[in-house]
């Protein structure tokens, strides 16, 4: 089964019709998602901030992990929740959507910046944990974060918009390939 | 008067320029979010040490002296983009219950944040300041958390 065939069957259950049609599970997850941009980005800013080297500078990267990064965490298990449950209940659009589909590119350069940073970067803390200035390593895995996540947050606002949409023809060449519309040939 | 004045911010030209592009409404709206992510970083991570959570090795004067620029930031960026946000549909915004809950949590959270949070947050936390903290801080928390919620609760009215 393709995804897309995947997403039609998906679409007809009666969960995801269910949640589709709510008058306020659905405003009440979706708001949910965003509210624990909050938390989730907040905390996952500060800690890029210190790794750059703008904010609590006196704190040692390692404390820094220990104490905030669990409330990364905690935020981030929110809003996964929170967000299958969004592509749950319009999952045929949302598969179409040329930003749910950058923003899952984004998601994966964030989480291969994540797996970089913490396979390669903080095992060796113990050498520059209380430098003022950190080794460009780690202010590079930073940097990539906040600007990988912003770009994360934008691109799931702009989902909302339906400028790009399978169902608005005609669209540039990219645009239907990117989003992967089926256009019908022109007659 | 109060709906008066709103119908007159319907007319001024920022609010038009903001209705007529098919793009600058989404955009701004997007930045105001990047700016509240970042308000929320700078606020929580001082409320959750208040409350005895977070970098509990640190003072809390420590955390917000160093979290104060990022919050001083974000509200401000959160002005500027609110701004044409609010001038693109100032009469819808007069008619949404969700506008004046927001407005309302803002005119407390605002002053609550920059007068009393910051006096008590400077403080050396002795024991009987501690309680006090925990209250600022879940104070605090509350009334930024209702004022994010009812701002996207604009939205669906």
């Amino acid at each position: 089964m393709s995804l897309l065939a995947y997403a039609e069957w998906l679409a007809a259950t009666e969960g995801s019709t269910a949640l589709r049609e709510s008058l306020f599970m659905y405003p009440l997850v979706e708001s949910t998602h965003v509210l624990f941009l909050l938390l989730f980005v907040g905390m996952t800013v500060m800690w890029d901030l210190r790794l750059i080297g703008k904010v609590l500078t006196d704190v040692p990267v390692t404390e820094m992990a220990d104490r905030v990064l669990p409330w990364v965490r905690a935020g981030f298990v929110v809003m996964v929740v929170t967000g299958v449950l969004l592509v749950y209940a319009i999952p045929v659009r949302t598969y179409q959507s040329v930003w749910f589909r950058a923003k899952v590119i984004f998601l994966i350069l964030a989480f291969l910046n994540i797996w970089y940073f913490h396979a390669k970067v903080l095992p060796n803390a113990a050498t520059w944990d209380r430098d003022v200035k950190l080794p460009w390593p780690v202010r590079r895995a930073g940097l990539a974060s906040i600007v990988l996540w912003a770009l994360i947050i934008v691109a799931g606002r702009f989902i909302a918009y339906n400028w790009f949409d399978c169902d608005i023809q005609p669209q540039p060449g990219f645009v239907n390939w990117f989003a992967g519309c089926v256009v019908p040939a022109p007659q | 008067m109060v709906l008066e004045f709103f119908q007159w911010c319907e007319t001024v030209w920022l609010g038009r320029v903001v209705v007529e592009s098919l793009w600058l409404f989404p955009v701004i709206e997007a930045v105001h979010l990047l700016a509240l992510s970042v308000l929320g970083g700078a606020v929580l991570v001082v409320d959750l040490r208040m409350l005895g959570f977070g970098l509990t090795g640190r003072t809390v004067s420590e955390i917000a002296r160093n979290a104060k620029p990022w919050l001083m930031g974000a509200v401000i960026a959160l002005i500027v983009t609110g701004i044409p946000l609010f001038l693109s549909e100032p009469t819808k915004c007069y008619y949404s219950p969700a506008f004046w809950v927001k407005m309302g949590g803002l005119a407390i959270a605002l002053p609550f944040t920059f007068a009393i949070r910051n006096r008590i947050a400077a403080a050396e936390p002795v024991r009987n300041t501690a309680r006090l903290q925990m209250l600022v801080g879940a104070l605090s928390m509350a009334l930024w958390i209702t004022v994010a919620a009812a701002g996207r609760w604009i939205g669906f009215s």
